[in-house]
């Protein structure tokens, strides 16, 4: 507000406070990947062995599914929703892709990864039609899925087991190969999270998901179609479960019906680790990624380091904590800088951060 | 627009033909369909599922459901306000897995039980520190802590279990109130479950909880002091988990890391079947009992039934979904018939 | 309306359009035409009907009866987007902005420059904004986020937003309440760069003196039916006014004569960084104190921390001699303190609940038996401070958000009587009610007086102020810029104070 002011420095303090603002925002993916390069560096210095070339392999085919689940939640999330269905909807993929095996066993595997995903992109839709058009939170539409999926899991498999003698060894090579020493499921980890933090990033449909997690209110005023995007991101969100699902089975031939029990809330923390705002409008797919790498890197590195493997889920309890702890210091030290920022520019007036913004009411 | 798009004006006499509030209606209409639900359910295993109605199996239907409905009875409180606690079966975890290391340790579990107890307490105290406190949204900290809490029952007991307790404790945690089969501890429930219940429905702190899950804002210009009271949920869901906790572990006789391993989503699953928003602001206590003995009855009478465990989740889903979509759909025809005969309130 | 229809149909018009919500006739009936090359003004009082009308512009409301018309052609708005595609672009009274995202895809949200691949091109996104925000004049980084943009510059936002609609039909609801005279007059200067390039401008504002610099007609609403429309230079202010009002200003006001006694409410040195600072002033016994000011002054911030909902940095609360602590609401309601906040429906009231539970939120342990709150006691409360006040409701289980504006606000401040407060803070306390309803609210603040309470009222009304205040005070910019006794309150010294233009006194 130089110009109203008329204050010499006004601007130069303007100017300041936004670029702590940009700061604040790309701060918290670099942070993320930092702490993941401490924890690499530190158990590489401990134990040379975990950066050898079957370690990383390991460490990357660990982190692949988490990897592309959490980018698919990232998409729900940023929108203000939450897909507590992913573990449920991998499962179900999972299964899917071994019986098409077993039913058909000539079956191109494309095909039957096609299956796999599209299995996935209906549970998607499900949950997608559900929040949308009955109106019914997230959080409780997912919850009865995760349970519907789930037992529709284990109708289907009604307690048999797929192996892999069930499946055709080009389709279990896929968990296996790999190109100068990646394995492929990791390349199409990668390729899923450039792919969908291009698209977040560039297209105005993307840029539509970070203004509906805003303010919901606001982007169906701008006229923004909130109740498809919404709809998509579910889609989209259940498509990549059902990728993992996929992987799941190239990954580990066995099948049966509890395949990614219980991963729902592990996605979610990933995502929230790297930085994605659990009430929607901020965070990358490539903060959540790195979160999920940084997840299941832990596990491993903790054992390299000779701690206690029981320890291993307290340290990522904590981490979480930690995570949305620096995000609420970051927001704050933030809001505060440019609140100052803007009052040394002679400006008093409050800005939403100032009084009634503060108290953003929880809804879960 | 700081300016209502209504223009106001004097609102009519009250005529006849005015029909009691719809939203004050709604809770009360949820109970009485929950508990419907439960009486049709009950009549209709008694009828078609052999060995149903018998004491015997009442008694095990209660015992099944305790844990849940212990703990189910201060998260209701809590998802009024319009938090959740999704720590709670960690909590569980984390106290079952005290209690076998403290008795491995030789300590009497007179003195033991006691201190899960305020662990418990602790541990929820920890939660409504960081939500009140620091601020955090309540779904991401008790995401954190289920993992921490259920992490650190890992570092204390391991992958061990402890089963030596006295038969004392491990026979009279299901024994039955004398001459008849129900178990004492549906005593125990029910106690609680009115302590809780006058809690929310007949006290000033009962109204606040109300107010502050509607509209948190509206409840701070009240003088209402919503952290504090927030604060104390937590510590109480803490302490009631601790508690179920202690049930547990001497219900089946074992102290384990990952006892109730995923128990938090079948908590939250039997109190917004109750009826409980997942906004806040709206539930009924007896509807949440309603809720729990509802998914009990169906899963004991399709064990009875032989049906495959299988289904139980499908169908505990399946309600899940209904129970909160149709009302939803009602309602929403309702507004838009009410829109039509423009009868009232504007939308907000 | 009077006029004859002109040979080239309007680039907009509402045709008998009526509009309820509920009980409420939000309009009735009401025709507008906005020409090309025209800036249309529509006044009116709170609650005549404005938002609703311009919200039905936008496509956010559908007319129950009559139409709207885009070129002499009936079209039907499914929505926003709808009346964006036919050119319509609106500036809220309340900015509507993403706190997440940066200024520049604030203003371009949907509509952002692409390159190949339809990817957006950043570049020109922040090209395009610096474009704007010089065409306005204005210094906002393009790339910082919205989330903590002062309200000013929120509007200017949304300025620019809809600048870069390039509308044929552009919609202003008090566009200038939190805007300073330059940029008030770099405005007005895009509004009729706009006009002269063939665009139909409406413009809503509650100051007379920019209705009548900008604009060529003059549309008066009053209770959600249409007035009059004529040419601004038929027009002057106190005509204006009567049709506004539907009758004259002076027996609008309770006459009351005061005699001040004790000061009850003292506040010293209230300080909050980036908010307000230095704020000092006391209200005695049986006198309205009003606290004037733009709006962003900083006004309803300071009320709220001296009634501890807010917290403050430096400075001291004394109700009655005593010191309240800070951030303590119900600390205050001990001491004898009531507000009654700024927004009814976000701060005053719980809609969802009833009205028996939202009279009687402040009562609860007052009204509790051994620890038991009973609804029979709750209900004779809540029957008592509403029918002194004479609540109009169907019944006490009533949903609160089932009444109309005026009789929620009576419920609101049936709530704060019953607690028996000495010290009365009322924020805005008849936003949005009706003509009736207000007289009854003013003779009510007059009569609290007139009893003894001492009254501090924030008011954006400035007849409301001159009318009810004993002394005034006015707030620039987070600061004190002037004391007013009744006398020397004019709209006049209260409006230079307000802009900074000139200090009263120094606080």
């Amino acid at each position: 507000m130089s110009v109203r002011t008329g204050g010499p420095e006004a601007p130069v303090h303007r100017a300041r406070g936004a670029r702590a603002a940009r700061r604040a925002r790309g701060i918290r993916e670099l942070g993320v990947l930092l702490a993941l390069a401490l924890l690499v560096a530190g158990t590489a210095l401990v134990n040379p062995a975990f950066l050898s070339a079957q370690s990383v392999r390991d460490l990357l085919l660990g982190a692949t599914l988490l990897c592309v689940l959490a980018v698919g939640q990232t998409l729900v999330i940023v929108t203000r929703n939450v897909d507590l269905s992913v573990g449920s909807v991998l499962g179900l993929s999972a299964f899917a892709t071994g019986s098409l095996f077993v039913t058909f066993p000539g079956l191109p595997i494309p095909v039957a990864a096609l299956a796999g995903v599209l299995v996935g992109a209906g549970c998607g839709l499900v949950n997608g039609t559900l929040v949308t058009v009955a109106r019914v939170p997230a959080l409780v539409v997912t919850l009865g899925t995760l349970y519907v999926f789930r037992g529709v899991d284990h109708w289907w498999a009604a307690g048999r087991q797929i192996n892999a003698a069930d499946m055709p060894r080009e389709f279990l090579d896929l968990g296996r190969l790999g190109l100068a020493g990646i394995p492929l499921p990791a390349l199409v980890a990668a390729a899923v999270v450039l792919a969908t933090g291009w698209y977040l990033a560039s297209y105005r449909s993307g840029r539509e998901l970070y203004a509906i997690g805003s303010d919901p209110a606001a982007a169906r005023l701008s006229g923004i179609p909130v109740d498809r995007r919404v709809l998509a991101a579910f889609v989209v969100n259940g498509a990549l479960a059902g990728l993992a699902g996929v992987l799941y089975a190239a990954r580990f031939g066995t099948l049966d019906a509890n395949a990614g029990l219980g991963l729902e809330l592990q996605v979610v923390a990933a995502a929230v680790v790297g930085g994605v705002a659990i009430f929607g409008g901020s965070g990358t797919v490539f903060g959540a990624a790195v979160g999920a790498v940084l997840l299941t890197t832990i596990g491993s590195a903790l054992a390299v380091l000779r701690v206690d493997p029981f320890w291993q889920q307290a340290v990522v309890g904590l981490l979480i904590l930690v995570a949305i702890g620096m995000d609420r210091l970051l927001a704050a030290r933030s809001a505060r800088r440019l609140r100052v920022a803007d009052a040394v520019g002679g400006d008093g007036r409050p800005g939403p951060a100032g009084g009634r913004g503060e108290q953003r009411r929880s809804t879960s | 627009m700081t300016e209502p798009h209504v223009s106001a004006r004097p609102a009519p006499p009250p005529g006849p033909a005015r029909r009691p509030a719809l939203l004050a209606g709604v809770p009360a209409r949820r109970e009485t369909s929950v508990a419907g639900a439960l009486l049709v359910s009950v009549l209709a295993a008694s009828l078609l599922v052999d060995g149903f109605a018998t004491g015997r199996n009442a008694g095990f239907l209660i015992l099944d459901v305790a844990a849940v409905a212990l703990i189910a009875l201060p998260m209701t409180l809590v998802i009024v306000t319009g938090e959740i606690d999704l720590s709670v079966a960690s909590t569980l975890g984390l106290t079952s897995a005290v209690l076998g290391r403290l008795w491995l340790a030789g300590l009497a579990l007179e003195l033991i039980v006691p201190l899960c107890l305020l662990l418990g307490a602790l541990l929820g105290l920890m939660n409504g520190l960081l939500v009140t406190v620091a601020r955090l949204p309540s779904l991401a900290v008790t995401i954190g802590t289920m993992a921490l809490y259920r992490g650190l029952a890992y570092v204390v007991l391991g992958d061990r279990a402890v089963a030596d307790f006295p038969f004392s404790w491990t026979g009279g945690a299901v024994a039955a109130l004398p001459g008849t089969p129900v178990p004492w501890v549906a005593l125990l429930i029910a106690g609680l479950a009115a302590a809780f219940g006058v809690l929310l429905h007949a006290t000033a702190f009962g109204r606040s909880l109300f107010a502050i899950g509607s509209n948190a804002d509206a409840a701070a210009f009240a003088g209402i002091p919503v952290l504090r009271a927030k604060l104390w949920l937590f510590v109480a869901t803490g302490a009631m988990a601790a508690l179920a906790g202690v049930f547990w572990t001497m219900q089946y006789g074992s102290a384990r890391a990952d006892n109730a391993t995923g128990l938090e989503l079948s908590v939250v699953a039997a109190v917004l079947l109750g009826g409980v928003s997942i906004f806040g602001g709206v539930g009924a206590l007896p509807g949440v009992l309603a809720g729990v003995l509802l998914l009990g009855t169906i899963r004991n009478a399709l064990q009875l039934a032989d049906v495959p465990s299988d289904t139980l989740t499908v169908v505990t889903g399946l309600l899940l979904i209904v129970s909160v979509v149709v009302p939803n759909l009602l309602a929403r025809a309702r507004e838009h018939r009410r829109r039509r005969r423009s009868a009232p309130a504007g939308p907000g | 309306m009077a006029d004859p229809s002109p040979p080239v149909p309007p680039p907009l018009a509402l045709v008998e359009v009526a509009k309820s919500f509920g009980t409420v006739r939000a309009l009735r009936g009401v025709s507008l035409q906005l020409r090309a090359g025209e800036v249309h003004a529509l006044v009116g009082e709170n609650g005549a009907g404005k938002s609703t009308l311009v919200k039905t512009i936008a496509g956010v409301h559908r007319p129950d009866t009559g139409r709207v018309e885009v070129d002499g052609t009936p079209v039907e708005f499914a929505g926003p987007a709808d009346a964006q595609r036919a050119g319509v672009a609106v500036i809220y009274q309340e900015p509507l902005l993403f706190p997440d995202l940066s200024v520049a895809e604030n203003i371009f949200m949907g509509r952002q420059p692409l390159r190949r691949f339809r990817r957006i091109d950043r570049w020109a996104l922040r090209e395009r904004t610096r474009a704007l925000f010089t065409r306005l004049g204005v210094r906002i980084d393009p790339d910082r986020p919205a989330r903590g943009l002062s309200i000013a510059d929120q509007q200017l936002v949304e300025i620019a937003k809809a600048l870069s609609r390039d509308a044929r039909v552009l919609v202003m609801d008090e566009p200038t309440a939190a805007l300073s005279g330059v940029e008030v007059r770099r405005l007005f200067a895009v509004a009729r760069s706009l006009r002269d390039s063939g665009a139909a401008v409406l413009f809503i504002s509650h100051r007379f003196d920019e209705v009548f610099a900008l604009c060529d007609r003059i549309t008066v609403l009053r209770d959600g039916g249409h007035v009059s429309t004529d040419p601004a230079a038929d027009l002057d202010a106190d005509t204006l006014v009567r049709r506004m009002v539907g009758r004259d200003l002076g027996d609008l006001f309770p006459r009351r004569t005061t005699e001040p006694g004790d000061v009850l409410l003292e506040v010293e040195g209230l300080s909050r960084a980036g908010v307000f600072t230095g704020i000092g002033f006391s209200v005695r016994a049986g006198e309205i104190v009003a606290l004037a000011g733009l709006v962003g002054a900083g006004r309803s911030e300071v009320v709220r921390a001296v009634f501890g909902v807010d917290r403050y940095d430096t400075g001291t609360v004394r109700v009655a001699g005593r010191r309240l602590p800070r951030g303590r609401p119900a600390a205050a309601m001990a001491a004898g303190l009531a507000l009654v906040p700024e927004d009814r429906r976000q701060q005053g009231l719980v809609m969802e609940l009833s009205v028996r539970r939202n009279a009687t939120l402040t009562l609860r342990r007052a009204l509790s038996r051994y620890g038991l709150l009973l609804g029979s006691a709750e209900r004779a409360a809540a029957r008592e401070w509403t029918e002194r006040l004479r609540v109009k409701a169907g019944a006490l289980d009533d949903a609160v958000s089932t009444l109309s504006g005026g009789n929620q606000q009576k419920v609101v401040l049936a709530k704060w009587l019953a607690t028996g407060p000495r010290v009365l803070i009322v924020d805005e306390p008849t936003r949005g009610i009706d003509v009736g309803t207000k007289a009854e609210v003013h003779r009510l603040l007059a009569d609290l007086a007139g009893r003894g309470l001492a009254v501090l009222m924030v008011s954006s009304e400035l007849p409301e102020v001159l009318g009810m205040a004993d002394r005034v005070l006015v707030m620039h910019e987070g600061r004190l810029a002037a004391e007013l006794p009744r006398g020397a309150a004019t709209e006049e010294s209260v409006l230079r104070a307000a802009t900074g233009r000139e200090a009263g006194v120094a606080a």
